[in-house]
């Protein structure tokens, strides 16, 4: 059993207009592998608990951990991670969680990463480690998102080889690509082709559409993990 | 109407019941008789829970029940599982 312990915030970051990252400090962590989450749990005064995934965007054996999370409108949880929590606070999580939506750095295929949103978050963590591995194998990310603005980790990813920026309402200016919703030609111009291992991660829409559009690029079925974190 | 996630989420709840990590664990369907793996099941919102679904057929693979004090599993759909090692 993965037991519920408490981390105190070192520091938060805005990363987006509704969104931010949270370093944690975590006595007794045991490290995580890029990809995975904890669960973060809030008891409101009369007992009232609610309980949310949260990816992690940093791996390795470090006590301090770093979520990114994204303010839904009418949420439970993610309003108060990103408009209260304040540095020396206590937070209420357990993990690491999931040993599937994750990628180990002695796996020797190239690997393609396509997020939607704030589903970047476990794909940055991958990105960070297999530069920090000096793993040989090619990775490529393809993040697509509403604007400039709404990129998490935006400068860091900046600097990455390998980064595909794809813009759906608004676009930086002197971007040449076409604005919209990744399509099977986008995929097939902007990702490595099969075989390789594909991680996607966003809205569920998202998720679905892309899964579906990488089958017919001939992609196989077993090697398309993916993570979906709702919407609407 | 919120769309459902998959099952990397229940890794938190079914830590609380199974040593092993149960999203990689295969499950059977009982209806359709797929095996697949538990993160790529269905899941959604049944507060206080969650009601978990075939990704192959739809049917109810099993509903998970969390209150204050109570895990509840019900396996209903589910007709083998499995865990490497």
């Amino acid at each position: 059993m993965t037991s519920w312990t408490v981390g105190t915030v070192a520091s938060t970051e805005s990363e987006t207009p509704t969104g931010r990252s949270i370093w944690l400090d975590v006595p007794g962590w045991q490290g995580n592998l890029p990809g995975q989450h904890v669960d973060v749990r809030l008891t409101a005064p009369d007992g009232y608990q609610a309980t949310r995934s949260y990816s992690i965007a940093s791996s390795g054996p470090e006590p301090r951990v770093q979520l990114a999370v994204d303010r839904l409108p009418d949420g439970e949880v993610s309003p108060y991670l990103v408009n209260d929590l304040l540095p020396g606070d206590m937070l209420e999580l357990r993990g690491p969680l999931g040993g599937w939506f994750v990628w180990k750095d002695d796996d020797v295929r190239p690997v393609q990463l396509i997020a939607g949103g704030s589903g970047v978050v476990p794909l940055v963590a991958m990105v960070r480690a297999h530069a920090a591995s000096g793993s040989t194998v090619p990775m490529q990310l393809l993040y697509s998102v509403r604007s400039p603005e709404d990129r998490f980790f935006a400068t860091e990813l900046e600097s990455v080889e390998g980064v595909t920026f794809q813009y759906t309402r608004e676009a930086p200016d002197g971007w040449t690509g076409a604005l919209g919703r990744v399509s099977g030609e986008l995929l097939k111009a902007s990702t490595l082709p099969p075989p390789s291992a594909v991680f996607v991660c966003g809205p569920t829409g998202f998720v679905e559409t892309v899964a579906d559009l990488l089958v017919e690029l001939g992609h196989d079925p077993g090697t398309v993990k993916t993570e979906r974190f709702g919407g609407k | 109407m919120v769309d459902h996630v998959d099952g990397n989420a229940l890794a938190g709840p079914l830590s609380e019941l199974f040593r092993d990590d149960m999203t990689t664990a295969t499950g059977r369907c009982a209806s359709c008789g797929d095996v697949s793996v538990l993160a790529e099941a269905m899941v959604y919102d049944a507060s206080p829970g969650w009601s978990v679904r075939c990704h192959a057929c739809g049917d109810v693979l099993m509903v998970i029940v969390r209150t204050a004090d109570r895990l509840r599993l019900d396996l209903r759909g589910i007709s083998a599982l499995e865990v490497s090692g």
